[in-house]
């Protein structure tokens, strides 16, 4: 096994690993300070920042030859013998000199900048800069300058990385942001009419290592010290990219993509990215109720009048009323995570050994879309459809679609249905919703109003992705699972729990349980078993084994 | 010393010498033809390796060793690129040999490109040039119409095309890979090597560039041969191995403050005071020289002692000097202001820096900024050794970027505090008679800007 020398320190890399020196240094524990090199985009080496001494030891003699100038880490390959220094006086003398440069021209006006707390200008100048300015600069604010419907440019806080051209240019394939002008002059820009304005666009912000790009949808609503991350999964397709949902106070205020080799590398797509709002609307539906029963609740209007139902009676009631109803079918969403989705096929053949289980509504927009970088986003505009799929299969309702459903309750051969839904937006209408009509009982949970809610007479509210916990199976058949970020809005109960008291068991919901169960319980699932990575795994594993 | 007789500027003051019946009357493309009907690629680069030559275009690299970089038996396609973005400040050599003597400047082309496989050429010309676009155009025209250019030349199985290309005006596109970029359409930021241009250059195949000097001496060498060629000149020094001469006739660009300014041919190594009292009629007006340049601003400054330092490749390194550059000598007089100089300087390299290495895009900047204060009588002896730092810390040579444009930055502001400190240090002093002292950071200026 090749052998590297960082600081002293021997590291085994892998026989055909292709390594930078910034790569092999972060395994030795070493981070070598760095603003334009990025892993998933080309090599510029323009920053200087990782400026580090090399050498190479001689496999015979064992004597060390250093190369004597410096060389930027994230250009030069590591091979067997090679000696990396990343902590000789010459090599902080040089990141401080870079550090100093980069402030010449820079606004400093980090009380007023988005990216104050999370700046690798900040951390970089504390850690490696030298605490006196010696360049004659006026305080100034930075100009700022609209590049687009989802990114504020902050001209004169650029460092002129170009992470964000190099994005437009080999990821998004795009091409809007471009180098104008030219020496301490140089700014990013857009060419004239043509706005940054591509679906992976807010990505650019993420690379900005400092407060140059401002994501208008975030900007000036927190500081970021303030946030929490949750490690989630988005739920805007099935491509099922791994996020980070940073919150404070059970509000969300942005999400970011979380690093995932398997699925999204660092990317997601600006549909997800600002696909949260929904969560805080202020029109979700906040109480479980039932269509009221005693004449004087009765409403004139053509939604019937309701009562709300304590969490405590929907568990035992909503048995009721389906039990007494008779034939049963259930939609299950692939909104639903897998521990959500089993628990409620075991709800409903509790009520109705012969309960017709099927899938839910699974909608979709336009066609997969494949950018230049590789990264695709699904048409399929839900997380769960596989996962859901395979706990159906489970449930002896293989391939059952929603289309299928539909026919059998239109076909009257049900007298009560059970629809979870649980999307961000408008799904049914008001003649899709007319199958529906003549059911005794028709429990519809949703996060909105929709003209199948206003035919329910049990309506309860659904939860959104970052509400709760469970682990989803993207079109790719790889499972994440994740924790809730934040609560729900008061007084609702995420469907697993309702679920789980349904089924009559003890204590909170616990996600990791319902797991563990679920993978003891079929082949499909045993990827499931155990400790479950960041990263997630493939639910195939087993079965290519 | 026997009276040496121009070769590169024959074609000088004769009427149409630009035309291909006057060069084919001075033998020229003889040596091409001849070349096409019996000699082997193999044979151009031996002949090039052995003649001694080194790139004409500042860093001095032998030509024919540069040939041999490129990847054996390749599939295709080479270029060759002629660098004539001729930029460097003081620097004519190449206008003269494109308006007065295009012919001899494609037969180096279409020899080079013989030796190196390529059978397309692109020529990357200045913007400024205007004339020498025109003059290369019709020579290239009047070489298809000849039958040098174009398909199975003389009846072989090589062909060429030479697209004749203009730049947009930028110093740094007469860096070799920013050259690249700038041909491919983008802008000229300098390439991280490796790869380098021979392994993968324009449009990622093995790509040679060569200067439109070095492109003339290919065409004497081959029609005067290697002997010829090696009688001139300084040889190498037998006690550096690593020295491999300095061979041939060269162009010096001789300007500033001399009676004759102009572009004269003398043998490599000819001494700058002999330059500019034979060539160009000494310092003007009867003053003396205060500081020359060597070879193009970026190469520093030689003080009027060092002028006796012979301008071969190795001379002007010797006195502290980046190397011969483009052997562009401007003369600066006694009466001239240093700090006027490097202000210049520094103003040149400050709007040239192409911006993508922080050391450079910054350390030009602010460089500039300095001076610019100390002109403006806010001048501290300070500013002095922070002006050296940043010229002792930026460019290839310490590692911090990925082009030379900041060594050139440098040397001149290396050279001039070091070689001409006190002058600065008066100069401070006396424009700013109650600061210069001060150590601690200055406040901003609001005259400050930069230009």
């Amino acid at each position: 096994m090749p052998v590297v020398i960082v600081d002293g320190q021997e590291i085994e890399i892998g026989a055909d690993e292709r390594l930078n020196c910034i790569e092999v240094a972060r395994r030795a524990g070493k981070e070598i300070p760095h603003y334009c090199w990025h892993p998933g985009l080309s090599v510029v080496a323009s920053c200087r920042m990782c400026l580090i001494e090399t050498g190479q030891r001689d496999a015979a003699t064992g004597k060390i030859t250093m190369v004597p100038k410096l060389v930027p880490g994230c250009q030069t390959p590591v091979k067997d013998g090679t000696v990396i220094v990343t902590e000789s006086e010459t090599v902080k003398e040089s990141r401080a000199r870079v550090e100093e440069a980069l402030l010449i021209d820079h606004p400093i006006d980090c009380p007023i900048c988005d990216k104050a707390g999370e700046c690798l200008l900040q951390d970089y100048h504390f850690q490696h800069g030298q605490p006196e300015r010696r360049a004659d600069l006026q305080p100034f604010h930075s100009r700022k300058r609209d590049v687009g419907p989802t990114v504020t440019l902050f001209v004169d806080r650029c460092i002129m990385c170009t992470r964000c051209v190099r994005f437009t240019r080999e990821i998004s394939g795009t091409a809007e942001l471009m180098v104008t002008s030219r020496g301490a002059k140089e700014e990013i820009d857009v060419f004239p009419g043509h706005p940054l304005a591509n679906k992976l666009s807010g990505n650019v912000v993420d690379l900005c290592p400092v407060g140059a790009l401002g994501d208008k949808d975030f900007l000036y609503q927190q500081r970021v010290w303030f946030l929490k991350r949750e490690a989630n999964v988005c739920g805007g397709c099935s491509a099922g990219c791994s996020i980070h949902t940073e919150h404070n106070q059970d509000a969300v205020y942005r999400l970011k993509p979380r690093e995932n080799p398997h699925v999204n590398t660092w990317w997601i797509c600006d549909e997800g990215r600002y696909g949260w709002h929904h969560l805080h609307d202020q029109s979700r539906i906040l109480d479980a109720a039932r269509k009221a029963t005693s004449p004087s609740h009765r409403g004139s209007g053509a939604t019937p009048a309701t009562e709300t139902v304590e969490w405590a009676d929907v568990v035992v009631k909503l048995r009721d009323d389906l039990k007494t109803a008779g034939r049963l079918a259930v939609a299950v969403s692939p909104m639903l995570t897998i521990e959500e989705a089993w628990m409620l096929c075991a709800v409903a053949r509790s009520i109705d050994p012969e309960a017709f289980l099927a899938l839910g509504f699974v909608p979709t927009k336009g066609e997969d879309e494949t950018f230049p970088g590789g990264f695709t986003i699904r048409a399929e505009k839900c997380p769960n459809r596989k996962g859901v799929e395979e706990v159906l299969a489970l449930y002896g309702a293989a391939g059952r679609s929603w289309n299928e459903l539909v026919s059998h309750v239109a076909a009257g051969k049900a007298d009560a249905a059970w629809i979870t839904a649980g999307y961000p937006g408008p799904w049914i209408d008001t003649a899709a919703a007319e199958a529906f009509a003549n059911l005794k009982q028709l429990v519809v949970q949703d996060l909105f109003d929709s003209p199948l809610m206003r035919l329910a007479s049990w309506r309860l509210p659904a939860t959104g992705f970052a509400e709760r916990a469970g682990t989803w199976v993207n079109v790719a058949h790889h499972a994440q699972s994740f924790r809730q970020a934040i609560r729900p809005p008061a007084g609702v109960w995420p469907e697993g729990r309702l679920f789980w008291n349904m089924l009559g068991r003890r204590g909170l919901y616990d996600a990791t349980a319902v797991r563990q169960q679920i993978a003891a319980s079929s082949p499909a699932f045993t990827a499931l078993a155990g400790e479950m990575p960041a990263t997630g795994v493939d639910l195939r594993i087993h079965q290519l084994a | 010393m026997t009276p040496f007789k121009p070769v590169l500027l024959e074609a000088v003051g004769v009427p149409d010498g630009h035309t291909i019946a006057s060069y084919k009357s001075r033998g020229g493309y003889a040596p091409l033809e001849a070349t096409l009907a019996g000699k082997q690629p193999g044979d151009v680069i031996e002949m090039v390796k052995s003649s001694g030559l080194r790139g004409r275009g500042g860093a001095g690299f032998p030509t024919g060793l540069k040939w041999t970089f490129l990847p054996k038996d390749h599939p295709g396609p080479i270029y060759l690129c002629i660098n004539a973005d001729e930029s460097e400040p003081g620097t004519f050599n190449n206008r003269i040999l494109m308006e007065d003597d295009p012919h001899q400047v494609i037969e180096g082309i279409i020899l080079s490109s013989f030796a190196t496989r390529a059978s397309t050429a692109y020529l990357y010309l200045r913007y400024e040039y205007p004339q020498s676009w025109h003059r290369l155009q019709g020579a290239i025209d009047e070489a298809y119409a000849a039958g040098y250019l174009g398909k199975n030349i003389r009846g072989t199985s090589f062909s060429l095309d030479i697209y004749l290309h203009r730049g947009a005006a930028a110093y740094i596109c007469g860096e070799e890979t920013g050259l690249i970029e700038s041909l491919e359409g983008k802008r000229a930021w300098p390439r991280i090597k490796p790869p380098f241009p021979a392994i993968e250059g324009l449009f990622r195949k093995p790509t040679v560039v060569n200067n439109i000097e070095t492109m003339a001496c290919v065409s004497q060498i081959a029609r005067r041969g290697v002997d010829w060629f090696k009688s001139i000149g300084v040889p190498a020094d037998p006690s550096n191995p690593r020295d491999p001469g300095s061979y041939g006739p060269k162009l010096y660009c001789l300007s500033g403050h001399v009676e004759k300014p102009g572009c004269y041919e003398a043998p490599l190594g000819i001494t700058a005071r002999e330059l500019i009292d034979r060539f160009g009629g000494g310092v003007w007006k009867g003053r003396k020289a205060k500081a020359v340049i060597p070879g193009g601003i970026s190469m520093g400054l030689m003080t009027e002692s060092e002028l006796d330092t012979p301008l071969d490749f190795a001379g002007p390194g010797k006195v502290g000097c980046l190397g011969l550059g483009t052997a562009a000598v401007v003369v600066i007089d006694d009466q001239t202001s240093i700090v006027d100089f490097l202000h210049n300087s520094a103003r040149f390299f400050a709007h040239e820096s192409c911006g993508q290495c922080t050391p450079c895009r910054e350390g030009t900047s602010w460089s500039l900024r300095i001076l610019e204060r100390i002109k403006a009588g806010k001048g501290r002896l300070k500013d002095l050794d922070i002006l050296l730092e940043i010229g002792n810390t930026m460019g290839m040579m310490p590692g911090s970027t990925i082009c030379g444009l900041a060594d050139g930055a440098a040397w001149p502001m290396k050279n001039a505090i070091k070689k001409f400190r006190g002058e600065f240090e008066d100069y401070i002093k006396r424009t700013n008679p109650s600061g210069w002292m001060v150590t601690d950071p200055v406040p901003a200026l609001q005259i400050v800007g930069a230009h």
